[in-house]
């Protein structure tokens, strides 16, 4: 203890605070001077704001963005099905329905979805008429509207990104609780639907939470198949009204605000399947012993 | 005595290594038999093919009377199908090292789940049923809980109550307090010991000698993927190969 310590006791009562941090406070000063540039650009820039404010809450706008929701619900409720179903084939014990998973997530993982979306809508090139012949047949032409063709296109393809997900969290199940399961006389189907996927939903509700934002955004693909979503009513309006840029803005609002949605709407699922899958929290005192040790 | 297990010539092997060299054990109907013996005997291995976690490679293994996850069809044997193989599984409960709970579900929903979901029971009276089982491990009161809120005797003793929920002829054990701290081992032996009394077909595999001595009928001594030595404990204990014990109680 040196002279200028001050005497024991004396520190009694003494207000605390936080250590000296400058890098943050430098770091502030960047981000908040880097803030109030954009903000003076976007002012300043030639940009209308009226024309932003009119067009936010436009019929047409409206319509494109509900059009951007459905797809997005449909193509990631296809694409979780055939996910799934890719999985457990590809767990199967038999190497046919192995390879049928294997082969369908080669396939459409590797090809890109601009292309997928063309192969979809022209599919009636290769198979002129669809359904079963002299029974319920249509011409393809007339089947495959833009709707369909997107939505078979961003889902099939989403499956096999979604297969390996739903693959991976399977995998990294609790291989003594399936044995358990089976022990007590469970058969396969039983122990994947009771023990094995209810645990794996907590595992990959973070991923598929951002596969569903991912999806959200990039649905705007099926504009190149003529499929009115928004980024699609965005450019026909600023085709006629010439003010691409606050057309644009209207559209990055109305996706900012759907995506600061799904995040609390994700954070919600995540913490009701924490709560269901044995309240981890309260077991963190067993890993702190472990720590500890 | 009708037999409950009865093993001749029963050979496995992982790979190159042969695990099971050609094991003989008979187990009969109310039997408490300890399965002890240096590790990589082969203990683990003979307690998993016993209800099919594991495949035998040869020999003629029947428990509760049927070959074990094979049937026997014009001179030969065809492994079972799932539903099958399923179906023998509930003659036989298991207590696994690590409890191996299933960590989604209440302590009674784990006990609920195999008499609801493998025999369809009525849920209300399996609940009944399992409040009953977890009384009787000294459990009444967690029912509502999860297996990560439980210390490690409580999940072992959880574990029990969901292997007897389903009422099997032969209750297998393979060391179910060696993951347990020291404190918490007697209250899993104890239920153990209650168990015995009732007259359940037990096979334990354990490193607790002094309860092998004490509760089981008969001891069987596994070395090198054989029984090298069986008898009646505590005479077992006693009389037979002192050093050899002795040399794996370390
Ligand atoms: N799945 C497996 N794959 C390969 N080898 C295995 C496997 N399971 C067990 N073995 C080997 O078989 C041998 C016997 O293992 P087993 O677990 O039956 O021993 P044990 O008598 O239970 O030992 P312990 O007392 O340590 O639990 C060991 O050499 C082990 O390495
Ligand atoms: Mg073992």
């Amino acid at each position: 203890m040196t002279a200028a310590d001050p005497t024991l006791e004396s520190l009694i009562g003494v207000p605390r605070s936080e250590p000296m941090r400058v890098g943050r406070i430098v770091v502030g000063v960047a981000v908040a001077t880097l803030v109030v540039f954009m903000v003076r650009a976007f002012a300043l820039g030639e940009i209308e704001w009226s024309w932003v404010a009119r067009y936010l809450t436009a019929y047409a706008i409206l319509v494109g963005f509900a059009n951007t929701l459905i797809m997005t619900a449909g193509a990631m409720a296809l694409g979780i099905a055939l996910g799934l179903a890719a999985a457990l084939m590809g767990l199967s014990e038999d190497p046919t329905t192995r390879a049928v998973a294997k082969g369908y997530v080669w396939f459409f993982r590797g090809i890109p979805i601009y292309l997928q979306l063309l192969l979809w809508f022209n599919l009636a090139l290769v198979f002129p008429t669809l359904g079963i012949p002299g029974l319920a047949e249509v011409r393809t032409v007339d089947a495959m509207t833009p709707f369909l063709a997107a939505l078979l296109g961003l889902g099939v393809c989403q499956g096999a990104y979604t297969a390996e997900v739903i693959r991976a969290g399977i995998l990294s199940g609790d291989v003594g609780q399936i044995e358990a399961a089976r022990a007590v006389g469970m058969r396969r189907g039983q122990v994947m639907r009771h023990i094995v996927l209810p645990q794996t939903l907590r595992i990959i509700a973070p991923p598929i939470g951002n596969e569903v934002i991912g999806m959200l955004k990039h649905s705007s693909i099926a504009a190149v198949i003529g499929y009115q979503e928004v980024m699609h009513t965005a450019s026909m309006l600023h085709f006629v009204n010439n003010r691409v840029i606050e057309m644009l803005i209207v559209c990055s609002i109305w996706y900012l605000v759907t995506v600061t949605l799904l995040t609390i709407g994700q954070s919600l699922v995540e913490r009701r399947l924490g709560r269901s899958l044995g309240r981890r929290t309260a077991a963190a005192p067993v890993a702190e012993e472990g720590a500890g040790a | 005595m009708t037999a409950a297990i009865r093993a001749r010539g029963i050979r496995k092997s992982f790979g190159p290594v042969e695990v099971l060299r050609g094991i003989d054990l008979d187990v009969a109907e109310g039997e408490v038999l300890g399965l002890i013996g240096p590790s990589g005997s082969g203990k683990s291995t003979l307690l998993r093919c016993l209800n099919s976690l594991d495949d035998i490679d040869d020999g003629d293994l029947r428990v509760n009377g049927e070959i074990v996850g094979h049937v026997w069809e014009k001179g030969r044997l065809r492994r079972m199908d799932d539903r099958r193989l399923a179906e023998q599984r509930r003659g036989t409960g298991m207590v696994f090292q690590r409890f191996n709970l299933f960590a989604h579900m209440t302590v009674l929903e784990n006990v609920v789940c195999g008499p609801v979901r493998v025999l369809g029971r009525d849920r209300r009276a399996a609940c009944e049923a399992g409040r009953a089982h977890l009384a009787r491990v000294g459990l009444a009161d967690f029912c509502e809980r999860y297996p990560a809120e439980l210390s490690g005797g409580q999940q072992q003793r959880v574990a029990i109550a969901r292997a007897i929920a389903m009422d099997p002829k032969i209750l297998l054990f393979d060391e179910p307090t060696s993951a347990l701290d020291p404190e918490l081992v007697d209250e899993v032996l104890t239920t153990m010991r209650d168990l015995a009394v009732q007259g359940r077909t037990m096979v334990v595999v354990t490193h607790e000698l002094a309860f092998a001595r004490d509760v089981c009928d008969r001891i069987a001594f596994l070395d090198g993927g054989r029984v090298v030595e069986t008898g009646p404990a505590p005479a077992f204990f006693a009389v037979i190969s002192p050093h050899r014990v002795v040399q794996f109680d370390c």
